[in-house]
């Protein structure tokens, strides 16, 4: 079964020097590419996101608009540019947020079992029984439109994904002798949990989180193509897909096409390099 | 025997759920700041008399627990209350969208079961081979396109450029229906595809590893044979598991799929009725969804011995 030497190797692993897929680099560029563009949007984007050019509506590509405008004559590449602001900024707090909760549930639960870990167990069951986009939904019904209520109940919703993997690696931690050691020394169980078996446990929830960004993102995408999300004027991919629908219908697709793509590279892209960082820190640690 | 009382148990862990899941939904209402009736009558300008009357039709001035109960046992017997948008009753506006979502549905979950499974299974039995690397790639880029993405697409190239299918409403008849739904039904499938393809390629390339079918294999039994018997018997469980997901997914998403193709189904009611605060319709959909979602997972666990004869001889039997 498992020897004290696996601790150990779960501690230190020697960074196995691992060649990088020309995809997993391809899509680290295009994530930092569009957080750049987010971050510093007001210094790249061409256009003012809400200016209307009376001379271009439903413009095709040219110099003085990359992409075109939409049909009120607003330059779609600026808008994107914005907008990858709601798209990054909104699963990127849903993922904090839900790695910290279920991290700390799930630790709760692996490490004390018991009662607590039946309670905490039923009540994951009944949030997995809520589709994250429908708590979504639920929360705007109570709280209004906009982004708040909603990357609340989202975070809300992965938790119990987050936590069940914690859960299961602390239980599995418990049992090792490392752990038994540092009771021999009198080390707390808080303190053993906290500082010796979270960091254990961290990067392999960290890596399955980050997974679940390009979910997150094409739902809050999606809430705000219903127009339950971030509201019109305001540039946001969803919005702005939601925005084109009637232009789309009279043949000009690039105001629905541009955002529709950009979800999808950058969702490819997150799932990418997700995907590698779960089999490099898996591959370290067994099962 | 012992079949009964685990079915018992089963069932008493769905009923469990659906009560806390009720408690969640009927509840939801009390976290928000203010007064219930300015709630429920948010965004209109309420004559004393309308207070008046939602005050008593939803009995506001009975205490919480109260309340709880009378919605409960109505709920129970399918009366939900009554749309402040329709003024009829939120079941009879139920009724009414139910079957365009519901045939969206299924044939989405046609369209699941057979690309999701063959996709799956093709990669699996061409491990490694340029079959399953290729569909590796497009079941990773099929994955990231949500249905609003698929939606779009589906409609700039069917719809405008070719027309070949209706971008919108969902027609009259039974085949002008179908007709109607194909394109919806493509976008709503899609991520599920992904799901299942990767679930199904994944639990056979497991099982085609396992000892009893390579000495299956060099026995000489035929390959076709020992995969439908050894291999896809066996894999079957886990693809299952993900059943649960897939009509609780589909009825939520079928809300973006309504919208993009305007059709008038139980999605874009729920969406409607969030935009126009109608709290009472958002309560039941929320409610429906979320008991699809456990009945069709106590189904599962319930037939699962059958399913899967091993896991009657004992848990660990695996």
């Amino acid at each position: 079964m498992t020897t004290p030497t696996l601790a150990v190797k779960v501690l230190r692993a020697p960074r196995a020097r691992r060649r990088s897929s020309t995809t997993y680099l391809i899509s680290l560029g295009v994530l930092a590419v569009m957080t750049l563009a987010a971050v510093f949007a007001p210094l790249i984007a061409p256009y003012d996101p809400d200016q209307v050019d009376f001379s271009a509506f439903y413009a095709g590509p040219s110099p003085e608009h990359w992409l075109g405008t939409d049909g009120l004559g607003r330059d779609i590449l600026s808008r994107m540019i914005f907008g990858a602001r709601t798209a990054l900024l909104g699963p990127l707090l849903v993922v904090v947020s839900s790695t910290i909760l279920g991290v700390l549930l799930g630790l709760l639960a692996g490490w004390r079992g018991g009662w607590i870990d039946a309670v905490l167990g039923r009540i994951f069951d009944v949030i997995f029984a809520f589709p994250a986009l429908l708590i979504a939904i639920l929360a705007v019904a109570l709280f209004g439109k906009g982004l708040v209520a909603p990357v609340i109940a989202m975070s809300i919703a992965y938790a119990p994904f987050v936590a069940r993997l914690t859960r299961t690696l602390v239980a599995a931690e418990r049992n090792r002798p490392y752990v038994a050691a540092y009771r021999v020394q009198g080390f707390g169980g808080a303190w053993i949990a906290l500082r010796r078996v979270l960091p254990n446990v961290t990067p392999i929830v960290g890596a399955q989180s980050t997974l679940n960004f390009g979910y997150v993102l094409a739902e809050l995408a999606g809430l705000s193509f219903l127009g339950l999300g971030v509201q019109a004027p305001t540039a946001d991919w969803g919005a702005m897909i939601n925005e084109a629908q009637a232009g789309l219908i009279g043949g000009y697709f690039l105001p629905a096409l541009v955002p529709a793509v950009a979800v999808v590279i950058v969702v490819v892209a997150v799932n990418v390099v997700g995907e590698e960082l779960s089999d490099r820190i898996g591959g370290g640690t067994p099962a | 025997m012992t079949a009964v009382r685990r079915i018992a148990g089963k069932l008493g862990a769905l009923l469990l759920t659906l009560f806390l899941a009720s408690l969640l939904v009927f509840f939801s209402r009390f976290i928000v700041p203010g007064d219930p009736v300015s709630f429920l009558l948010r965004g209109r300008t309420p004559s004393p008399d309308a207070v008046a009357a939602v005050t008593a039709q939803y009995g506001l001035d009975l205490p919480p627990w109260q309340q709880y109960l009378n919605w409960l046992f109505g709920a129970l017997q399918g009366d939900f209350g009554r749309s402040l948008q329709y003024r009829q009753d939120v079941s009879t506006v139920l009724g009414e969208r139910l079957p365009v979502t519901l045939g969206l549905v299924v044939m989405a979950g046609l369209l699941i079961a057979v690309i999701g499974l063959s996709a799956g299974a093709v990669a699996a039995l061409n491990r490694g081979r340029i079959a399953d690397r290729a569909t590796l790639v497009g079941l990773t880029v099929l994955g990231a396109v949500p249905s609003f993405v698929g939606s779009i697409v589906l409609i700039a190239v069917f719809s405008v450029q070719l027309r070949w299918f209706p971008s919108f409403g969902s027609g009259e008849g039974f085949l002008d229906t179908i007709y109607h739904l194909v394109l919806p039904s493509i976008a709503l499938a899609i991520v599920f595809v992904v799901l299942v393809g990767k679930v199904t390629r994944s639990s056979m390339v497991e099982q085609l590893g396992r000892e009893h079918v390579e000495v299956a294999m060099s026995r000489g039994l035929k390959r076709a044979t020992v995969i439908r018997r050894h291999v896809f018997r066996n894999a079957i469980r886990p693809i299952l598991t993900v059943a649960g997901v897939l009509v609780a997914g589909l009825l939520v998403s079928s809300a973006i799929v309504e919208a993009a193709f305007g059709l008038s189904g139980m999605g874009s009611l729920l969406v409607q009725s969030v935009d126009r605060l109608d709290f009472p319709v958002v309560q039941a959909i929320v409610m429906f969804v979320v008991t699809a979602f456990v009945v069709v997972n106590a189904i599962i666990d319930i037939l699962e011995p059958w399913i899967d004869p091993r896991s009657a001889a004992g848990a660990g039997a695996r």
